[in-house]
């Protein structure tokens, strides 16, 4: 099981860190801290540039965080033809970690504010499919 | 100056939603254009550097079959690719290869014929322009990433969508004038205001337009320079940066940090600050990114891009004038092509040939040239 099924579209599958869907399939939004030297990275990646290791641990996301901005994006490339209109968000966790992703539909975009509390949450999606969103904290 | 390197020539093509031509007669056109007036001929050029974004040729390889049109063979031809900066990456290798000793004239050729895709076809290619594990699964696009800096920087600093609007206006009202844009319209603030959202708050105006288009910079060593250019542009400050293809590796995201960082090598070695730039051009595929562009490259303090505007300081006779060939936003950018037509407008400008709009007296001039949402970033000075 690697990438297939995540996200609206997906580009590709194959990548070591395809446990982040495992994950996410078994409710948790995780991500990667290296064995060797601590640094954290966002996305996940068992590869440290830093260090050179190549085994990292995985760590849940999880705690407050904070909308930095966003967009509503009412044109999608193909494949999102029926997804649009659709809010794309950068947000922070109290860690410092910088994530990025969608915005729950619950959320009205008038009632976005950068600054706001978020949590990350995984979600069903239809044909199997499986992602990530934010959602109100 | 021997040792110096310098622009001889440069060209561009009309550039246009469908230029009707192949690829090698598009490039010719901006060839022909470069090397008009010069005292050499193709026998004199001993390198090509071809420059374009790949995923939208139909044609592999183009940087053989150009040198082949242009009959170039058996000179060294290869390809240079950084998306939408990919033509002023070119001219960064050309200055580096004639300052090595390897070459004395190169040619420089960028292009993109986009109308060779079927918009069902760039619509895919618009979707993989992302991380395509992180973030395009999400769908995230160009205008989307730059839409995200817009509202970052309206956070912090305030700044309106009336304020993105007028660099519209402004670059209209040049585009109007400049007989190479594909977009020949003037807008006004209106028009721009009332145009459809396309990913909040960048409106259909505040965009760019693909199209197709070439262009062509002729740089050469600084004695052969003298002598077969009667006014030779010399290169004297190149910057270079990158800054993370995903987004959320971004620290900062109220400006290019691409950009900043090219900028502080290009002044340094130039040996010159932002004022002592005469004209500049600015890599504006949508409005902010033209506001980001004053903060980043020191012509306003960080927020205070938005006042340059609102000041009409960036208009042809104001302090620092800023893409009064109409910029991307009214020429329309064909990807490869756009650094070298940047490079051709600061050329035409220090050489006091710009008619339709020309700064006077302007001796210094900055070409400003990004790849992707603020991927690459190549900043360029050159002097008269």
């Amino acid at each position: 099981m690697g990438f297939e099924n995540f996200g609206t579209v997906s580009f590709t599958a194959e990548a070591k860190v395809a446990d982040f869907v495992t994950y996410l399939e078994q409710g948790k939004v995780m991500t990667t801290r290296c064995k060797n030297c601590g640094a954290k990275y966002f996305p996940p990646q068992m590869d440290c540039p830093r260090c050179l290791g190549t085994e990292a641990e995985w760590f849940e996301l999880k705690g407050g965080a904070k909308l930095i901005t966003y967009t509503t994006v009412q044109y999608g490339p193909s494949g999102f033809e029926d997804d649009a209109p659709y809010t794309l968000v950068i947000v922070d966790f109290a860690d410092g970690l910088r994530t990025f992703g969608r915005l729950s539909r619950d959320i009205k975009e008038s009632d976005i504010k950068i600054g706001m509390e978020l949590k990350v949450a995984p979600v069903k999606q239809a044909n199997d499919r499986i992602s990530y969103e934010f959602q109100k904290a | 100056m021997d040792e110096d390197v310098a622009i001889i020539g440069a060209g561009q093509s009309v550039f246009a939603r469908k230029c009707g031509v192949s690829v090698r007669e598009l490039c010719f056109q901006a060839y022909k254009e470069a090397m008009e007036g010069l005292d050499i001929t193709k026998d004199d050029i001993d390198a090509s550097i071809t420059c374009s974004a790949p995923e939208y040729d139909k044609q592999r390889t183009p940087s053989g079959l150009i040198s082949e049109y242009l009959e170039l063979t058996p000179k060294p031809a290869f390809y240079v690719e950084s998306v939408c900066s990919s033509s002023s990456t070119g001219v960064r290798i050309a200055w580096s290869l004639i300052k090595s000793g390897l070459h004395k004239v190169i040619a420089v050729i960028g292009f993109q014929k986009m109308s060779e895709l079927t918009s069902r076809e760039a619509a895919e290619r618009m979707g993989r322009g992302g991380d395509i594990i992180w973030e395009s699964p999400f769908g995230v696009t160009m205008p989307a990433g730059y839409a995200m800096y817009t509202r970052a920087h309206m956070a912090k600093y305030g700044t309106t969508e009336e304020q993105l609007a007028r660099v519209r206006v402004k670059n209209s009202s040049y585009g109007a004038r400049n007989p190479k844009a594909n977009y020949r319209k003037e807008l006004s603030l209106d028009d721009v205001m009332n145009s459809n959202v396309i990913t909040s708050p960048l409106k259909m105006f505040d965009c760019c337009a693909n199209c197709d288009g070439s262009s062509t910079v002729i740089v050469a060593r600084g004695d052969i320079a003298k002598r077969v250019s009667k006014t030779p542009i010399w290169i004297i400050g190149l910057g270079a940066a990158t800054d993370t293809m995903t987004m959320s590796g971004r620290k900062s995201l109220t400006g290019l940090e691409c950009s900043q960082e090219a900028g502080k090598q290009a002044y340094e070695m130039a040996g010159l600050k932002p004022e002592d730039i005469d004209v500049a051009e600015v890599h504006d595929c949508f409005t902010v990114s033209e506001i980001l562009a004053y903060e980043d490259l020191g012509f306003a303090k960080p927020g205070e891009g938005p006042g340059l505007i609102d000041d009409k300081e960036t208009y042809v006779d104001g302090r620092i004038p800023v893409n009064v060939d109409g910029g991307l936003l009214s020429k329309g950018h064909p990807i490869g092509a756009t650094g070298g037509s940047q490079i051709r407008t600061i050329v035409r400008q220090l050489r006091g040939e710009a008619t339709e709009a020309q700064v006077k007296g302007a001796e210094v001039g900055l070409v400003h040239n990004v790849g992707g949402v603020g991927q690459y970033g190549n900043v360029t000075i050159l002097r008269r």
